[in-house]
């Protein structure tokens, strides 16, 4: 219902406290239980991979125990043991490392340079968003893992490599996502008062627009990160990107696969957490989307 | 309006409260609401937004169930065909779908969405006949076009099989009505019905409800918040404020003496056509305010006008044109002729007011003068300057001199900034100020249009409409400009903001010696503030001058039908049955190489301009 209106009264302030942009999403946020939980999830990895090194029980590449091979779980080794006779909770955890930065890295790479590129093709809708915007369909009409394996066999084996792999094959879905946003923003009343004082393109471009759309980028940032980490884990997985003995996730599943009958445990473990991650940044991204976006508001 | 003696009661609503309840907070959006209806009368629910009338209708079709709301007490006894009352308050919601439509029909204020766009006007028409009589495909075809017929839609075999996008609002108004009455109902429900439409067109529709309820003997609750509409229409009104009944009177009575204090203050912001005869300036609205003892004082503002200087802002020949796609190639093949040909001069400390219906090009004069679109031919002086050669860094320092303000308050201000952020911004745009001398002016601008300084920090969804057209203000006046344009700066406000904003407005006129383009649909508003008058009609001028000739000796037949269609919020001045008319506005829109022939303005006293064909019939 709308509030009370102000009829007939001298104009007055409103009364209650100040609600900034960052309460009212803090309000929608805490609402839903299960993003908070998966962006407690997320948050509790981020911690474990900065701290990994001081955190692992056994060091991930340089302890070998050969009286253990393909061990299962047990109190001593939480995930079991590898057949080199590594420990594998503690190749997850630093393995959390290289996952989370590759997929941070690519989709905060890809989203700056899609934004910007959106930005430019949204506003000026002339030739320059043309060609962008024909660029971004030409990278879209490749299957994103093909692209990325092109891209990597391009440059060559190795993590860095992947990491702008995937960058590269993020910047069309943000460039276009974000065009879409300016599009229909620039036509909004607050914008046109904008150029009736005077103000120049780029103010109301960074000022006005970009903010706009940052709802929407943060959270499809998000998202993608889960995306991401699956197709940096693909391509470890085909060995194209971190190479053993790295602890990488695909790579873990790659070295797994020999002996994924006889000792399903060191296969479980990494998909388990990629499994995991990947589920918690999309179920934190669909919360997001929930808290940042004015039409949907829940009673 | 006539009434037999006799009537039966057909609604009757007994201490109706209503109560939204969400996790947050509960609203009681009526409380203990009491009216009747009788068989053929029109009552009239009165009010502002948020007075919960719009609500009470809902309530008493039980739509207010979906909407998340419940009926917490009272009774809504409704005379069903049998001649039985009957409580619909507690009656089940199936029971409730065959009322709905057939017994009681509703009437909404969107044409534009209650409609369903996929299917023909008569499938729509047929489907609701056939749903609530039985009747087989073809005999609720045949009456589908009989109710067109009714509702006075011409050719109205053809317009069976059109699609409601194809139809104009009146139109389509037109067509929700036949839709409404096809089960010929007891009771129909008109919630705000013309406020979307123009106001020729309005004309119109109000008339068709007058006549179909006197061939059908229905009753009519009219919601509305226009005054002018009630004085027209209503034999009883009901004045609702924040969820409650505060007076209940026949028509006469609330407008010749209003008891409550509400009433009189909701009915001294009532704009009135023809109530500045004989007074040359501008004047506020002798505003009574429900928290202050005396009444706004309303003389007559001194002249501000300085007609002598040279104008400010010289218009010649000014035409913007749309370019409209279509065919195979994307070619252009037609043209929105939005501004053909318009020429005046503004003065300093005037207010000139450019009034017209929707599409006649009035808002994209506006918004040509300060290049927000391009204009293709014409020229705009402002002091002297002219603007359409100058680039885009040359015209910057002249958009300091003139300001706009836009209709909707709630989409004019970026909703991620504080509000003294956005008054400050053309300060920091045009570097004329910044950090404390920026703030100092934000926090005197607050005071000037009568808020507090300590609002700066907040955002703008924290403000009601009238408070948010405040700030605009502020922010239009932070670069001390020359001329402000008003793009219907007024017309999503409810009455008692309206007049207030523009007392507001014609204040700063006084003090700061403003000039003001002040582009309205409402003439009684414009009747009010301005100095002088340009109608226009289809993207040209056909008429201007001087307030008082254009209001009291108006020439051009369409200023004459403007001014004959506006209501008038005084009963006894309620014109006799009028013409049921169906006429529509023509479009603008014309082939590529069809252009509109130019109607040259010839002047016919001091000032005074008319289009043409007016003298010669």
């Amino acid at each position: 219902m709308n509030p009370p209106p102000a009829i007939c009264t001298s104009p007055a302030a409103p009364t209650d406290s100040i609600r900034t942009p960052w309460a009212e999403f803090w309000r929608k946020f805490r609402r839903q239980p299960v993003a908070l939980v998966a962006g407690a999830f997320v948050g509790l990895l981020v911690l474990m991979a900065i701290f990994a090194p001081a955190l692992v029980p056994f060091h991930a590449e340089d302890y070998f125990d050969y009286d253990a091979l393909n061990n299962p779980p047990s109190w001593q080794h939480w995930f079991g043991v590898d057949p080199l006779g590594r420990d594998i909770f503690s190749r997850i955890l630093v393995g959390a490392r290289i996952s989370l930065a590759a997929g941070f890295i690519s989709v905060a790479v890809g989203a700056i340079v899609g934004t910007l590129l959106g930005l430019i093709a949204g506003y000026y809708e002339g030739w320059a968003g043309q060609l962008i915007m024909r660029f971004s369909d030409v990278l879209f009409a490749f299957p994103g893992i093909l692209l990325a394996i092109g891209i990597v066999a391009i440059l060559g084996n190795g993590m860095v490599n992947v990491v702008v792999a995937v960058a590269i094959f993020s910047i069309p879905t943000f460039a276009r996502l974000v065009r879409g946003n300016v599009l229909s923003l620039k036509h909004l009343t607050y914008i046109e008062a904008q150029h009736s004082i005077g103000a120049p393109d780029w103010t109301i471009i960074l000022r006005h627009i970009l903010p706009g759309t940052m709802a929407t980028v943060v959270v499809y940032f998000t998202m993608r990160i889960g995306t991401s980490i699956i197709t940096a884990a693909s391509l470890s997985f085909l060995g194209m990107g971190a190479q053993p003995p790295t602890p990488e996730w695909g790579a873990m599943l790659n070295e797994a696969r020999a002996d994924m009958v006889t000792s399903p445990h060191v296969a479980i473990f990494p998909s388990l957490a990629i499994f995991l991650t990947v589920l918690a940044f999309n179920v934190l991204g669909d919360g997001l989307r929930d808290s940042l976006d004015p039409k949907i508001d829940q009673k | 309006m006539m009434r037999s003696p006799s009537s039966l009661r057909v609604l009757s609503v007994e201490d109706l409260s209503v109560r939204f309840a969400s996790s947050e907070r509960v609203v009681d959006a009526v409380r203990h609401l009491s009216f009747h209806v009788d068989g053929g009368e029109t009552v009239a629910l009165v009010g502002e937004s948020g007075s919960g009338k719009s609500v009470s209708a809902l309530a008493i079709l039980r739509l207010v169930d979906h909407g998340g709301g419940c009926i917490v007490s009272g009774s809504v006894n409704f005379r069903r065909g049998n001649g039985e009352m009957f409580d619909l308050a507690c009656a089940s919601q199936k029971t409730m779908r065959n009322i709905r439509g057939a017994e009681i029909a509703m009437i909404f204020q969107e044409p534009m969405t209650s409609l369903n766009p996929v299917f023909s006007v008569g499938e729509q028409i047929a489907e609701s006949i056939r749903l609530h009589q039985g009747l087989d495909r073809a005999a609720a075809r045949a009456e589908a076009l009989r109710m067109l017929d009714l509702v006075r839609i011409p050719d109205a075999r053809r317009i069976l099989g059109v699609h409601p996008h194809q139809l104009s609002g009146g139109m389509r108004q037109r067509v929700m009505i036949a839709m409404a009455l096809s089960c010929k109902p007891a009771l129909l429900i008109a919630d705000e019905p013309t406020t979307a439409l123009d106001v020729t067109i309005q004309a119109q529709i109000v008339e068709l409800i007058r006549a179909l309820q006197d061939e059908m003997h229905m009753a009519v609750i009219f919601i509305t918040h226009d005054m002018g509409l009630v004085a027209e229409v209503a034999d009883r009104v009901v004045v609702m404020y924040r969820g409650e009944k505060v007076e209940e009177a026949e028509a006469g009575p609330i407008f010749r003496a209003p008891q409550h204090l509400y009433t009189r203050a909701l009915l001294s912001a009532v704009p009135q056509l023809g109530s500045m005869q004989g007074k040359y300036q501008p004047a506020k609205f002798p505003l009574v305010l429900m928290d202050a003892p005396a009444p706004v004082d309303a003389a007559e503002h001194p002249n501000t006008a300085r007609l002598d200087a040279p104008p400010i802002l010289r218009v010649r020949d000014l035409t913007t044109r749309f370019d409209v796609m279509g065919g195979l190639f994307g070619c252009v093949t037609h043209r929105v002729h939005a501004v053909e040909g318009v020429s005046f001069d503004l003065y300093a400390g005037e207010t000139l007011a450019l009034v017209g219906e929707s599409g006649c090009g009035k808002s994209t004069t506006g918004r040509s003068l300060l290049r927000l679109v391009d204009f293709q031919a014409g020229s705009v002086e402002l002091d002297g300057r002219k603007i359409e050669t100058l680039s885009a860094r040359e015209l910057r320092p002249l958009r300091r001199d003139i300001q706009f303000i836009f209709q909707d308050p709630f989409a004019s201000l970026d909703p991620r900034l504080t509000v003294g952020f956005s008054i400050a911004e053309p300060l920091y745009v045009h570097g004329v100020a910044g950090g404390r001398e920026a703030r100092d002016r934000v926090a005197s601008l607050l005071g000037q249009v009568g808020l507090p300084a300590d609002v700066a920090a907040r955002y703008p969804h924290e403000f009601s409409g009238g408070q948010r057209q405040r700030i605009c203000i502020a922010r239009a006046l932070s670069l001390n400009p020359k001329i402000i344009i008003a793009d219907e700066a007024v017309s999503a406000l409810d009455v008692s903001i309206q007049a207030q904003i523009i007392n507001l407005l014609l204040d700063f006129q006084q003090q700061l010696g403003l000039a003001f383009l002040f582009i309205s649909h409402d003439m009684a508003v414009v009747e009010r503030v301005s100095h002088r008058v340009a109608v226009m009609y289809l993207g040209q001028i056909v008429e201007l001058g001087p307030r008082r000739a254009i209001f009291e000796n108006p020439q051009h037949p369409y200023t004459r039908k403007l001014m004959a269609a506006v209501p008038v919020a005084d009963p006894t001045r309620r014109r006799g049955r009028r013409e049921l008319l169906a006429d529509e506005i023509p479009s603008p829109i014309r082939a590529v190489g069809d252009e509109p022939r130019r109607a040259p303005l010839r002047e016919i006293a001091a000032g005074h301009f008319v289009a043409e064909p007016a003298l010669h019939g």
